[in-house]
């Protein structure tokens, strides 16, 4: 099983530094140590692909190539940098000139062998929900998700790792540990992107939308597997309503796995979610200095 | 007046548009047959000058100016719902990126000059680093743009939360990355003269 080398994506040091943390700490814990890959370098989302077609392939590739010649494949948890990865290693796979065109830039062989994997796929598909709610020592009981995949893991066909309308892996994951995963029809709505910074105003207006259908199925949250996702619907919420705090979905399996919320960084978003976890005593232990200041 | 915005199918540019999509994309666009499925899904269709499906018929006219020059291919955030509904099986988000990729190697001028300095400058500093360093990102567009003051409350509240790293991380692979992004600008240079 463990023929991965992790990549954890830029994002994941920086403004989704809770979703590196959480996942790191669920697979320590459930017993699988990913080495991360060595010099891996920006997969270009989402502004190389945005420019020129060739050079988005070209980034994605080079950590492909890298994990190649360690006889592994790349598993990551960020939705975008999974899709990227996805693409060169799709593009590869069909040869021709944009194979040959890559493997010259590069310097390096490059055969796609490996594909890449997601980390929501990887722990449902390769390790099990089954298994890991057999190791999980706090059922997630009375906790309604809504569970949003965006756009970038059910979409397009060739790479997704679900349906492109109603995606169930999330659901599966977290109903198996104990939570109501609320049917919902906004669970793969674009979130605006990297649309964020130049077009605020747009991005707003689709986080409302996609915010408000998960109120209306009954959620007290929403779970992301997408750095970019989580940064849209956490800072691009309008005030008026209370806010719904917004979960990397592996924090709240580290919560089911029994982890400290520090461990899983849940003391950092910008919509405080620890409360609603302490009021349905999913967390308890004294309140940790960052969630006392930053209520 | 009339007279001069009506605009005809130029059979011509259209193949060879067509074609240059082909290439890129791997799709062929001639057959679209206009049901309006992309623009239904698209979420991004209010902030665009074309809905998607007038993109799909520009191209089979031939406009290729219209196409290359609008803000729409810069809007898109390729989400793929158009590429995933599309009844004739056209990878419609794919023909924006190949669009994209048009408009920059013929060095058009852009009216989403705001969405292009986002990318350009993201390109500059994975180009210098290796790896994206979000702050320099924000910052950098923000100084560019005069937006100085907008997020400045958001961007205290994630530092305080320690989610800006204020250092960039620079791998080995830099020097590699470099050579592929100067590849491009290079490409860039050449489109824009």
């Amino acid at each position: 099983m463990n023929s991965y080398l992790y990549y954890p994506g830029c994002s994941l040091a920086g403004t989704a530094r809770e979703y590196g943390q959480s996942t790191l700490a669920v697979l320590r814990r459930l017993g699988c140590e990913i080495p991360e890959l060595d010099d891996w370098t920006c997969c270009g989302a989402s502004s190389a692909h945005s420019l020129d077609h060739r050079l988005g392939l070209a980034l994605a590739a080079r950590n492909l190539a890298l994990a190649e010649a360690q006889g592994r494949g790349l598993l990551t948890p960020c939705a975008a940098c999974y899709s990227r990865l996805a693409a060169a290693w799709h593009g590869v796979r069909q040869g021709g000139e944009v194979a040959e065109w890559l493997r010259e830039i590069l310097g390096r062989p490059l055969e796609g062998t490996f594909r890449p994997r997601s980390l929501l796929e990887f722990l449902v598909v390769e390790i099990g929900s089954h298994e890991i709610a057999r190791q999980a020592g706090v059922p997630l009981d009375g906790l309604k998700v809504a569970c949003y995949y965006g756009c970038l893991l059910s979409r397009p066909a060739e790479w997704a790792i679900d349906d492109a309308d109603n995606p169930q892996l999330m659901d599966g994951l977290l109903e198996e540990l104990g939570a109501r995963a609320v049917p919902w029809a906004y669970k793969t709505e674009c979130c605006g992107s990297f649309l964020a910074l130049a077009r605020t105003a747009v991005v707003f207006g689709l986080v409302e939308r996609i915010v408000e259908a998960a109120r209306e199925a009954g959620a007290d949250c929403l779970v992301t597997a997408c750095p970019m996702c989580q940064a849209n619907l956490d800072m691009r919420q309008r005030r008026g309503r209370p806010p719904l705090p917004i979960f990397y979905f592996t924090q709240l399996v580290g919560v089911s796995l029994g982890l400290a919320p520090e461990v899983l960084g849940l003391d950092r978003h910008i919509i405080p979610g620890l409360p609603l976890l302490r009021e349905r005593n999913l967390v308890s232990g004294p309140v940790g200095l960052r969630e006392r200041l930053l209520r | 007046m009339v007279g001069s915005r009506l605009m005809r199918p130029d059979l011509q540019k259209s193949e060879r548009l067509r074609q240059r999509i082909q290439e890129l994309a791997g799709t062929d666009v001639g057959r679209c047959y206009q049901c309006g499925k992309c623009t239904g899904g698209c979420p991004l269709v209010e902030a665009m000058d074309f809905t998607p499906r007038q993109i799909m018929r520009l191209v089979n006219w031939g406009a290729e100016d219209e196409v290359l020059r609008c803000q729409t291919i810069w809007v898109c955030a390729t989400c793929f719902t158009c590429t995933v509904r599309c009844p004739r099986q056209i990878k419609v988000a794919e023909v924006m990126e190949a669009l994209r990729s048009l408009a920059r190697r013929e060095g058009v001028r852009s009216p989403a000059r705001d969405i292009l300095r986002f990318h350009r400058l993201f390109l500059a500093i994975v180009g210098r680093f290796g790896r994206l360093h979000e702050l320099s990102l924000v910052m950098g567009y923000k100084v560019f743009t005069g937006r100085l003051f907008q997020d400045l409350g958001l961007g205290l509240q994630m530092f305080l939360r320690g989610k800006l790293s204020p250092v960039p991380e620079r791998p080995g692979g830099a020097r590699q990355l470099a050579r592929i992004v100067s590849w491009w600008a290079e490409r860039e240079r050449k489109g824009g003269r």
